[in-house]
């Protein structure tokens, strides 16, 4: 029982370090921060895995989705092959192994998270309500990420939704720039005030963006059972007691369906010991 | 056992297909759209408009 914790609790920080590490790997950029600029040097045609706003001043490489979205605006010229060849580069390697150590707004969300637990918030736990919930990401990735960027011409997403954006470029470029100021208007208060509903909401919800919102993980999600890395399960090994489930916090049906986020959270509930994280190989 | 062979071959026309479409994308500037788009301050994304 001891070891179990231990591992889980090394299994857990050596997540918080990974999803740190990538946070300030995509958010470099100091520079950008102190004088209110944006970077931009090469590294900025390059997606990173994670949603992570173009417009942050410390961000060093491109957002995925605002890049597709900005690719099917002028789709009319042009396809946005590029991104959509990473994209799939991302999501057949890693699957949504990139929600749970890759993406800094679900680092936030995992913080947020610790805080809720400490100051013993009432959560709402995973029930068929949340599993339904859980398909609103799709309409939300098919509406807004394909559909308005295409008949509309405008980054749907980005533009009525993103929490990522607002937090990590509307407040930090509009606070330190008085002319950005100026020019805010019901636009900014819609996103300042969706972006603070989301953050309470994962404060009483573990992970509520990622399970309901996300259209990156709803686009990751179909890659999540033929993706390269991510947990497996000996099936020789497992006895079916369903106790990953059970101690899943997402909205699985089974390790590594759609919903997995590869958390590792269900690998010290095993006690066959039947999941590990691995390279689900070309082999047998 | 069969299962198992297709998800190898779904994984290897992905893949070939990802390296393709990259290929594509960069022949046809994509790695210059995508930067061009990502140094300028995006207002949408703001909520700016």
């Amino acid at each position: 029982m001891e070891r179990e914790e231990k591992s889980k609790s090394l299994k857990v920080n050596k997540r918080s370090i990974t999803q740190l590490v990538a946070a300030v790997l995509y958010n470099c950029n100091i520079k950008g921060f102190m004088k209110g600029s944006l970077y931009k040097g090469n590294l900025k045609g390059v997606c990173v895995p994670g949603l992570n706003c173009y417009s942050c001043p410390g961000a060093v490489a491109s957002c995925p989705l605002g890049s597709l979205q900005s690719g099917l605006l002028s789709s009319k010229y042009k396809i946005p092959y590029y991104v959509l060849g990473l994209l799939i580069l991302f999501g057949l390697l890693f699957g949504r192994f990139i929600c749970g150590f890759l993406c800094p707004f679900g680092f936030l969300q995992d913080l947020l998270d610790k805080l809720a637990r400490k100051l013993h918030l009432p959560e709402l736990k995973k029930s068929r309500v949340t599993r339904v919930l859980s398909y609103l990401k799709y309409v939300i990735l098919i509406a807004f990420v394909i559909i308005i960027p295409l008949v509309k011409l405008t980054p749907g997403f980005c533009k009525y939704i993103c929490p990522v954006g607002t937090l990590e470029a509307g407040i930090p470029l509009v606070s330190g720039n008085s002319e950005l100021r100026e020019i805010t208007g019901w636009l900014f208060s819609w996103k300042v005030f969706l972006m603070c509903a989301i953050l309470l909401f994962c404060m009483l919800c573990y992970r509520a963006f990622c399970r309901f919102l996300c259209p990156l993980g709803a686009l990751y999600s179909m890659f999540n059972p033929i993706s390269f890395f991510g947990i497996k399960v000996d099936e020789a090994k497992c006895t079916h007691c369903n106790a990953c489930v059970r101690a899943c916090r997402m909205d699985v049906k089974k390790v590594c369906d759609r919903e997995c986020i590869h958390c590792g959270g269900c690998v010290p509930h095993c006690k066959e010991g039947a999941i590990r994280y691995g390279v689900k190989g070309l082999g047998k | 056992m069969k299962r198992k062979t297709l998800v190898n071959i779904i994984r290897v026309v992905l893949l070939i297909g990802a390296f393709l479409l990259m290929g594509l994308g960069l022949n046809a500037r994509g790695f210059s759209d995508v930067k061009n788009k990502a140094v300028r301050i995006c207002y949408e994304c703001m909520g700016i408009g």
